[in-house]
């Protein structure tokens, strides 16, 4: 649907759009504001000192390393997959783009807590089979645990990439007699570079605020550092020192991606329908490769996690652990789905003010959403318990203040099915509500709320599925005795207790797999 | 219907703020004589505790859980308007670090116990202890010399083969001990020629012990508790440990102790809470299920650990009050580039 031109009936968006976007924009600038107070307090010149050190620049080097690799590994995985799944026999299996996102469902903690779980002489493997391989921890653990559930980011990227190639270039091409080699690096590759560009965006986001899968894995990133100042050493002012600099990080990034599409994409690009592709036909060899392949990636991204969590379960059946299982369900529900509802009614009057009235307070407001979802959410935690602290000691370790940050934190992420929706509801009829006597506010209600209820659950189940696996801002903003799955699953695993995770790892995955399903499936119907 | 979806929404809207603002709920108000305890003990092992407790006496206990030193600085930030009324800890630099916030515990509580496990003016006595070892796989280091000093930790031997958690506490304890003890500069020597070693740095005991039995490490620097937790389980546990030769500070015992907020409006039920801890009962808790070296004398240790009277010749005399300077410790770490 096009954007219809309606600035000619009002100019400004009525209050009570703006109010509750501003409000939550509010908080969010509030936040990053104050990190950058932080900063220049004293001069600058203190915050120098704790931060020019040669341990830090280590720190610096490390994360980059990661991200580097992890790019490179996910980019590896997500485009072979991506034109199996697009281009070949292959893309008449539904399963297998719905493979492609399952991983989502598995955050990085469960990832690396797996992995941990194999390895070593007293690991799963050593106990099943009697060899040993060696535990995969430090860089390549990290490594392993990001990329294996951060590629369906790029994945999707990439599949609507190739799915809204037009064919007619490619023939174009062959019919001046370049080969096939020639016309997937001169032809296809650039134009999927923009769907690359902004997936590698989100996994590198992703780097940067993962704490859990670094601190399992030992690997001494920027955010692994942050949360040992913080957490071990009670030293604030390094810890928000440090995550200043992730923040300076997730900017820069942000402005390259800029400069680099002209725009920020974000996030899923609608599905595009593959009409006129001539589909490969894979040879008897290929097919073995391929089914190698498949195996490969299944088998580490779930494979691995579920057939851990099994083994965990039947070797120490968890009767002891299950009440504090069904307290952890709880609290994280008590978190997770009040901060859904909040992100979908703050996303949806910052996407309708910006698809009906398009303008730079419209623009300012979605930026700074962007850029609350862009922000690790360790530094974004920090920057709440701080200002909560100084300003609004009354808040400090309340579950409000939690739910209000994860909600703001994910804000974005629930933006993306509103604004779909809002596009394809027509501005007419809430024109024709009004003109039969509607105030505005009831033509909205009236005409197209309607129209946008399924976007909206959709950003409400996307945030939902968001807030029960985040763990930074719930570690740090818990209020005390206050401990979701997330957490347990994390702190059970920091203490090397791995079978007595195995049962919270289960719970979480259980809601999420479930989650990401029905999200998935609801695409499908869609497209 | 379309009304209802508008009153709906803005109703769950406001609910959810009113839910986000809103005051201390019903959970956090207290009925007078029932006490309030901030524990940085955990809470696996303190609630069956507090259970018994509550059986014992009928006084019942709300417990707060935390890790000590975020505990300890809730405790400063709230000053005297805190509503604790007790304060357990893990170790006593936490405990030093309120001390001011704390009353001295009257004789008749404290008593029994030997001066050297309470604070010099009563403000805190410690409950149980944990002594430092070295934990190692018998496996990969047969037919080498363990090491008989720290000093040892810093030789060829060793090179690529040790585990250690510099940003945990009780090693930190061990660093302040070793500061006290044998002066700065050997303290700072010592770290810089073990940090050169190329050890590998873990998060906490558990995963120190866990190491040694994944074959990434051969010796770890520890608690010697855990190592019993993991063997309850498992007593094929790939995993030995033992003590450095007499009084290293690599020996040293720490406490866990708790103490009276001198704010506290139930002083006389906190004072029952503290001496039942050093009682009978509670004491053989501390070792029969969480593997601890008892305060009071009469309590043996289990089978199979070192007993108590020669864990106390090896390991270093030293003022539970001289263990407070955690900052020091962890400056030193920081200028050495290890935390």
């Amino acid at each position: 649907m096009t954007r219809e031109n309606w600035k000619s009936v009002r100019q400004n968006p009525p209050w009570y759009f703006l109010l509750p976007a501003v409000l939550a924009a509010l908080v969010l600038a509030l936040c990053i504001l104050y990190l950058a107070l932080r900063a220049v307090e004293g001069g600058g010149g203190e915050l120098w000192e704790t931060l020019w050190r040669r341990r830090n620049l280590v720190l610096l080097g490390n994360t980059l390393r990661l991200a580097l690799g992890v790019i490179v590994f996910t980019t590896l995985i997500a485009f072979p997959l991506a034109w199996l799944s697009v281009r070949t026999e292959l893309s008449r299996w539904k399963f297998l783009s719905l493979l492609g996102v399952l991983p989502l469902a598995i955050p990085g903690y469960i990832m690396a807590w797996a992995i941990l779980s194999l390895g070593g002489d007293y690991g799963i493997v050593y106990r099943l089979t009697g060899q040993t391989v060696p535990r995969i921890s430090g860089y390549w653990g990290a490594l392993l645990a990001i990329s294996l559930y951060a590629f369906p980011y790029l994945y999707l990227n990439l599949r609507s990439a190739l799915l809204g190639l037009d064919p007619s270039h490619e023939d174009a091409a062959r019919s001046l007699g370049r080969g096939p080699v020639r016309i997937f690096l001169e032809i296809i590759l650039p134009q999927c570079r923009p769907a690359f560009l902004a997936g590698a965006l989100i996994v590198v986001l992703y780097v940067l605020g993962d704490f859990g899968s670094v601190t399992l894995m030992r690997y001494e990133t920027i955010s692994h550092a942050v949360f040992v100042q913080y957490n071990s050493l009670l030293d604030r002012q390094t810890a928000s020192g440090l995550a200043l600099v992730l923040v300076v990080l997730a900017a820069l990034l942000l402005w390259l991606e800029i400069r680099l599409l002209g725009r920020i994409r974000w996030y899923r690009v609608g599905t595009g329908t593959a009409r006129g592709i001539r589909l490969a036909k894979l040879t008897p060899l290929a097919w073995g490769v391929v089914a190698v392949f498949l195996l490969l990636v299944y088998g580490a991204a779930l494979l691995t996690p579920l057939g851990v969590i099994c083994f965990w379960l039947i070797e120490y059946p968890p009767v002891g652990e299950m009440p504090r299982v069904w307290r952890a369900l709880g609290d994280s529900l008590s978190v997770a789905v009040p901060a859904a509802f909040l992100a979908g009614a703050a996303a949806l009057p910052v996407a309708y003010i910006g698809v009906r009235y398009p303008s730079g307070i419209s623009r300012g407001l979605e930026r700074i959403s962007y850029f609350g979802y862009a922000m690790p959410p360790l530094a974004l935690a920090l920057a709440a318990a701080a200002i909560s602290l100084q300003l609004f000691p009354f808040l400090f370790q309340t579950l409000g203040l939690l739910i209000v940050i994860c909600a703001l934190h994910f804000l974005a992420e629930g933006m993306g099915p509103i604004r779909t929706a809002l596009y394809q509801a027509s501005p007419r009829l809430e024109e024709a509500a009004r003109s039969l006597g509607c105030n505005p506010l009831m033509a909205f209600f009236r005409s197209t709320f309607p129209l946008l209820v399924r976007g909206l659950l959709a950003g409400i189940a996307f945030v939902f599925l968001s807030v029960m696996k985040e763990l930074p801002i719930t570690y740090i903003l818990s209020p005390w005795g206050f401990s979701p799955l997330a957490v347990n699953i994390w702190d059970l695993a920091n203490e090397g207790m791995y079978a007595e995770a195995a049962p919270h790892a289960l719970a979480l995955l259980l809601i999420s797999l479930f989650f990401v399903g029905f999200l998935m499936l609801r695409e499908k119907r869609l497209s | 219907m379309r009304l209802f979806c508008l009153t709906a929404f803005s109703g769950l809207f406001a609910v959810i703020f009113f839910a986000a603002c809103g005051g201390p709920s019903a959970d956090e108000e207290e009925s007078p004589g029932e006490l309030s305890l901030y524990s940085g003990r955990s809470q696996a092992l303190v609630e069956p505790l507090l259970r018994e407790f509550e059986k014992d006496t009928g006084i019942r206990v709300r417990a707060r859980f935390g890790g000590t030193p975020q505990l300890a600085i809730a405790l400063q930030e709230e000053g005297e308007r805190t509503r604790a009324d007790l304060f357990w800890a893990q170790d006593a630099s936490a405990l030093g670090s309120v001390r001011n916030l704390l009353m001295p515990l009257p004789e008749e509580v404290v008593g029994e116990i030997p001066l050297e496990l309470r604070h010099e003016n009563n403000r805190w006595v410690a409950t149980s202890g944990r002594a430092r070892v070295f934990a190692y796989s018998p496996r990969r280091t047969e037919g080498e010399t363990l090491p008989e000093t720290l000093e040892d930790l810093t030789s060829e031997q060793w090179r690529g083969r040790i585990g250690w958690a510099p940003a945990n506490g009780s090693f930190q304890s061990f660093v302040t001990a070793m500061r006290v003890l044998q002066g700065e500069e050997a303290a700072k020597n010592w770290l810089a020629a073990l940090a050169a070693n190329e050890p590998k740095v873990y998060p906490n005991n558990t995963s120190l012990v866990q190491a040694v039995a994944a074959g990434e490490v051969d010796l770890v620097l520890t608690n010697h508790y855990y190592l019993y937790r993991f063997l309850e389980r498992d007593e094929d546990f790939p995993v030995a440990q033992s003590h450095f030769a007499g009084e290293s500070p690599g020996n040293l015992v720490n406490y866990a102790g708790v103490g009276i907020l001198a704010s506290s409006e139930n002083r006389e039920e906190a004072k029952i809470f503290v001496r039942w801890l050093l009682e009978r009962r509670a004491q053989e808790y501390f070792v029969q299920d969480v593997f601890e070296y008892p305060v009071v004398e009469e309590i043996e240790a289990l089978p199979g650990m070192l007993p108590y009277e020669e864990l106390r010749e090896l390991s270093p005399r030293i003022n539970l009050e001289a263990l407070e300077d955690m900052e020091g410790t962890i400056r030193m770490l920081r200028e050495l580039d290890i935390l």
